[in-house]
Formats: C-alpha cells, sequence, structure tokens
C-alpha cells in the first residue's frame, strides 16, 4: 500500500468519499438523500466567494481570529531544543478551535433552510460552540451528551443551557461520546425535514471528513502566513493532538505537500497502549473497521463489537478517529504517537509553570509529545504546537487527579 | 427459486400477507433465543430476522437496542448466530432466515469468509442497516454472487429519484420503513403506507413487507391489507426483555401472525 506514494496527499477524497480505503457513507436508507443535499450544498458554497466572506467576518470579529502565533520562549529555554511556538486556537471565542467549524456548518444550515441543529458533544466543547452560534443566530439547539460526560463536565453543561440549548443525557449503551453521537443519529433519522446534524470532528459520513477539515484548515493557512513572516521560512516539525482529529487535520492539511515538513498527531494513550485497551489509541491501538457513518482505524474486539476507549480528556475519549487520518497513517505522511494520562497531566503543569498558559488535556497530549522530542532537535528546528483549547474546564479532573483539594 | 421467492409465491397464491418476525440473536441467551426461534414457524411465522448484536446499534430504538447488550452480555457473535441458524436449519428447510444488523462484525470477520459461513449455515438474506446502495460493493455484490438476497430499506426520504438506485442489486423483497426514525418508535399508519407501497412495489417489482412501528394484531392486519408482508421485531423482543418465557414469547408472535394472515 505505501510503494506509490500519490502525487499529492491533499486531493482526497475521492467522488465517493474516501481516502484510499478509509471513509465512505455507512448510512442508512433514511440518512443518505440528507447526506447527499449537504454535499451538493456544501459543493456550492465552496465556491461561493459571499460563503467565504461571511465566514471571513464571523472569523474576524465574532471569533477573533487570526489567533496568535506564539514563541513559547521559557518553554524553549526549559526544554533546551526545539525554537517552540504555540498556535493559540485556545484564544478563540468559547476557549477551542471547534467554533472554526461550527460557524461554517451553521450558515450552511441556514443556506438549507434548517432550523433545528442538533449536536454530539463529549467534553461539552463542541456542544458549547455550536450552542453558542445557535444563539447567535436564534436557532433551535439539541446537544447530546453521554450521561456520564453530564455528570463529569457540569460546567459545559450550565454554559450550553445559558446559551439557550438543550442537552439531552443519554444513557444507552455506555453513556459517553460513542453513545451520544449514535443518539444524534437516531434523532437525525427520525427529524429529518428541519434538522442540520453538526458534528464536531473530521469523521461521520461524507462530507463530513472533507467539510470540517476545510473549516479548520484555516488554523494551518494562518500558521504558514505567520511563519513565514516571522521567520521566513516553513516550520520544520507540526505537532497537535487527536481524538477524532479535527484541530490536528486544521494544522497539518496545508502542509501534507511539503515533505520537509515532519507531522506527528498524538494520540490519548490513556493508562498505556497495552492489551488491557485501557486507551483512546485508534491508529496505535486499533484497527479498521467501520462505525458513524465511516471507515477508519477503531478500537474494537476480536468479533468487531466496538470498545469504549479510556483517556483523563473527556474529548479524546473516542474509539475512532477521523479517517484521512487513518489513510495519512499508512501512506506514512504523518507520524502518530500515543502519550499516557500521566505525561498529559505533567505537560499541564509545565505550560501553567513555564508560559502561563492553562492548557486544555487535550493539547497537554501534544505537549506532553514535544516535552519528549523538543530536547532531541537542534535549535533552528521551528516547532508549531497547536494550543487548541483552554484548560479552564478541566481544573475540577486536574486537582482530583493531582490530589489537590479546591 | 429461494427459499424467499418460494415462499412469497405460496404466499400469494394464497391471498395471504407474509408476517416477519424479528428478535435478537443470543437474547437473552444462546438456548432460550434457539427455542424461540424454532417455535417461530409453527407460530405463523412465514419469514424469520434474526438479529446480529451489535454494541453501537445507530437505528435502532432502546428495545433493541437493550436487546443487542443482552445478547452481547450472554456472550454472542456472529459465528454463534450463525450456529443457531445451523442449527434451526438442521429442523427446517422451509422457512428463509434472514440476518438483521450492522456491518462492522462482518467486515470483522471479513466479508468472503462471512458468506461462505453464511450459506453454509442456511441463512437466505441479508439486511445490513449501515450499507446503503452507494456501498454496494462492499458487501452486497458479494452476497449475490454468493446466492444470497441483498434485501434493502426504502423509507419515506427515498424518492422517485433515489429508488431506482434502491432496486438495483436487490432481491428477494424490498423492506420498506413506514416512518422516518428508529425502530419501536411512533405507530405507523397504514393509510399514509398504502401510496407508498405502491410507489415500491411498481419501481421494483419485488414484494413490499413494512416495518418500524407495528405492534399490535390490529395494527399487523391493518398493514397486511395494504402491503405484501409485515413486520414486528420491538414489541416480540420487549417481552423477551421483560423475562416472557418462551411459550409465552410464542403465543404473543401467534397473535400477531394471526392479525396478518386474517386481513
Amino acid at each position: 500500500m505505501n510503494d506509490t506514494p500519490p502525487n499529492s496527499f491533499r486531493t482526497g477524497p475521492d467522488e465517493r468519499g474516501r481516502f484510499g480505503i478509509f471513509g465512505g457513507r455507512f448510512v442508512s436508507e433514511t440518512l443518505m438523500p440528507l447526506i447527499l443535499a449537504l454535499e451538493a450544498e456544501y459543493e456550492k458554497a465552496k465556491t461561493d466567494p459571499a460563503f467565504w466572506a461571511e465566514m471571513d467576518d464571523l472569523w474576524t470579529h465574532y471569533v477573533g481570529r487570526p489567533s496568535p502565533l506564539y514563541f513559547a520562549e521559557r518553554l524553549t529555554e526549559h526544554l533546551g531544543g526545539a525554537k517552540i511556538y504555540l498556535k493559540r486556537d485556545e484564544l478563540n471565542h468559547t476557549g477551542a478551535h471547534k467554533i472554526n467549524n461550527v460557524l461554517g456548518q451553521i450558515l450552511l444550515a441556514r443556506r438549507m433552510g434548517k432550523t433545528r441543529i442538533i449536536a454530539e458533544t463529549g467534553a461539552g466543547q463542541h456542544g458549547v460552540a455550536t450552542a453558542t452560534v445557535c444563539a447567535r443566530f436564534g436557532l433551535e439547539c439539541i446537544v447530546f451528551m453521554g450521561a456520564t460526560d453530564v455528570e463529569r463536565q457540569k460546567p459545559n453543561v450550565f454554559r450550553m443551557k445559558l446559551l439557550g440549548a438543550k442537552v439531552v443525557p443519554v444513557t444507552a449503551g455506555r453513556a459517553t461520546l460513542k453513545d451520544a453521537m449514535n443518539e444524534a443519529l437516531r434523532d437525525w433519522v427520525t427529524n429529518v425535514e428541519n434538522t442540520f446534524y453538526c458534528i464536531g470532528t473530521v469523521a461521520g459520513p461524507h462530507p463530513y471528513p472533507a467539510m470540517v477539515r476545510d473549516f479548520q484548515s484555516i488554523i494551518g493557512k494562518e500558521t504558514r502566513a505567520q511563519m513565514m513572516e516571522r521567520e521566513g521560512r516553513l516550520p520544520d516539525t507540526l505537532v497537535a493532538c487527536i481524538g477524532g482529529g479535527s484541530n490536528a487535520m486544521g494544522l497539518f492539511h496545508p502542509f501534507l505537500d511539503d515533505p520537509d515538513v515532519r507531522i506527528i498527531g498524538v494520540e490519548a494513550g490513556g493508562h498505556g497502549v497495552d492489551e488491557r485497551m485501557e486507551h483512546a489509541a485508534s491508529l496505535t491501538g486499533g484497527r479498521p473497521g467501520v462505525l458513524h457513518g465511516n471507515r477508519t482505524y477503531l478500537l474494537q474486539d476480536a468479533d468487531g463489537q466496538i470498545l469504549e476507549g479510556h483517556s483523563i480528556s473527556a474529548g479524546l475519549d473516542y474509539p475512532g478517529i477521523g479517517p484521512e487520518h487513518s489513510w495519512l497513517h499508512d501512506m506514512g505522511r504523518v507520524e502518530y504517537v500515543s502519550v499516557t494520562d500521566d505525561e498529559a497531566l505533567e505537560a499541564f503543569q509545565l505550560s501553567c509553570r513555564t508560559e502561563g498558559i492553562i492548557p486544555a488535556l487535550e493539547p497537554s497530549h501534544a505537549l506532553a509529545h514535544v516535552a519528549k522530542l523538543a530536547p532531541t532537535l537542534p535549535p533552528d528546528n521551528l516547532l508549531v504546537m497547536n494550543m487548541c483549547g483552554r484548560g479552564d474546564k478541566d481544573i475540577f479532573t486536574v486537582a482530583e487527579a493531582i490530589g489537590a483539594k479546591l | 427459486m429461494s427459499r424467499i421467492e418460494a415462499k412469497f409465491a405460496s404466499l400469494k397464491a394464497e391471498g395471504k400477507a407474509a408476517f416477519v418476525s424479528f428478535i435478537m440473536a443470543g437474547d437473552p441467551d444462546y438456548e432460550t433465543s434457539l427455542e424461540i426461534v424454532k417455535g417461530l414457524p409453527a407460530a405463523g411465522v412465514d419469514v424469520i430476522e434474526l438479529g446480529m448484536p451489535f454494541t453501537d446499534p445507530m437505528a435502532d430504538g432502546p428495545a433493541i437496542q437493550l436487546a443487542g447488550q443482552r445478547a452481547l452480555g450472554a456472550g454472542t457473535t456472529l459465528r454463534r448466530v450463525l450456529d443457531m441458524v445451523g442449527a434451526f436449519r438442521a429442523g427446517d428447510q422451509t422457512t428463509p432466515i434472514i440476518l438483521m444488523g450492522y456491518y462492522n462484525p462482518i467486515y470483522s470477520m471479513g466479508v468472503d469468509a462471512f458468506l461462505a459461513a453464511a450459506k453454509e449455515a442456511g441463512v437466505d438474506g441479508l439486511i445490513v442497516v449501515d450499507l446503503p446502495p452507494e456501498e454496494d460493493e462492499e458487501l452486497c455484490l458479494p452476497a449475490n454472487r454468493a446466492g444470497l438476497h441483498f434485501i434493502r430499506l426504502a423509507t419515506p426520504t427515498t424518492d422517485d429519484r433515489r429508488l431506482p438506485a434502491v432496486a438495483r442489486n436487490t432481491s428477494g423483497f424490498v423492506y420498506y420503513v413506514s416512518i422516518t426514525g428508529i425502530t419501536g418508535a411512533a405507530s405507523a399508519n397504514a393509510a399514509c403506507v398504502a401510496p407508498e407501497v405502491e410507489r415500491v412495489r411498481a419501481a421494483t417489482g419485488l414484494p413490499v413487507c413494512v416495518g418500524f412501528g407495528i405492534k399490535t394484531p390490529e395494527a399487523a392486519a391493518a398493514i397486511a391489507r395494504v402491503a405484501d408482508g409485515v413486520v414486528v421485531g420491538s414489541a416480540i423482543v420487549e417481552r423477551i426483555g421483560q423475562g416472557a418465557r418462551p411459550g409465552e414469547v410464542l403465543d404473543f408472535v401467534r397473535s400477531l401472525a394471526d392479525g396478518a394472515h386474517g386481513a
């Protein structure tokens, strides 16, 4: 499979929504016409300057883009190696990269005349972003969230409610992100006429993986321009964390055809990637399967039953990964590694102390890998890590994990 | 002529609609489930749909989700589902069995290995919810080559433009999903369903069975008047979930079958 690299890594998906064998449209017949309609609408919008003008305006004045590319001087000194830059997507409105994509999908929903927006959420960041943009445009918003996550992410649940969204706790299955996504699909199949499903990551049936990637690619496009301006050349190394993989794909995609740029995705290794399967590292610890509308690497047992992931970060706690990552993994264009809960917790504290930035637990995984990698690289190696979310939501989890009393 | 085609031909000659029942294989355990399956033909079931349990049944309501969890909890695997079909087939050569479920367990076993084992066990057809016509190369075409019917779902959102795609590569019968929604949800309305059945029958030339939201003998009778067959699943599975003994489950199935056949 790896013998003949393509001329470009940026042309996918094909007309069937495939990245190699990954991706596709594995949905029930009821949803198929809706997905085709969405694809048609997105194809139109993609080349419509008015659509992108509206996006740019909202990105600039509502989200606060471009997010800074920040030279992390003390972190660089502390680690003693590569020159580390942080792409500050945690400074976006709502505190994470999620809103980049939500804005695009809600503008599409408006173009399609849909009045009711549904979304799934794990940690609550995508739910908060969706509730926010729905409030901004006066749309009904229903967020499905595993009952377990509702319990452990109370501040975000309250935020969504303040923003006027209805939060539906999902008790089916094992009551986490995967089950929330099942329940959102069940709602969509029931309310096909007026409902738009706003997926939070680069997964799901075609066209979602490509569409979400395109909306998140603003991260990589800005990084390219900002690095050219700061250093007069492209970065040498990119690092981002991966649950479903939307912040990583957003940073990586504009650089895929620059062979000198080394690209690394960091999965959540939980308690360690081994036969206990107490992790959420689909690429390092899973195998290809079909779930939630696409073929991709999945955590599953020998009989093809889906396993529950584990990660200290609720946002990475998903047994699958976007199909384009699966393809980039098999093609060898992107390196995928994993770090454990404990390593992420250490990195979380390192960022607080050296840079005065409280990171979300998700990018703390990326930082944990940077902490291992940077010391092995020369000082002229320009490394960009995507700081994709801020950590206010995680302080309770971290306090519990390090044994602190609030 | 396949078992499915023979069954629909003989029912047509008798002027009857088919009664199709769904239960989840291995729910609540292998032995109980096999006992129920073996009793279905005598209870009036014309076509048996046997569920292959999956952890993430995205098109199913709570009743069938829970049935799948019970089956998985009892250690049901796809191999055991095929064992069950083989055990049934040893004593019944005429009642068609259709396996219904989701693609990943099949993909995990390997499509060719699965089809060979299914054919060997005596399976007649497949309904795989998350494989629309756009993904026919995955399983539908190989199944057809292996001599298994690939039965398609048609839904209220399947408009006239899509019907030819739905009709392509399918055989046996078409399963018309009477509502937009999940299994066991809202009630199906016979008056609304009738013209849809006509539309699907005209486009495919196949018998049309109607399912989703049919829960009582009366509802089964009403649908049987306008369709070639009636499918009941959640209402039966709910009784198994409540701990009903096989005899009680089969009594309920008989009342549904009588409703469907008496029309």
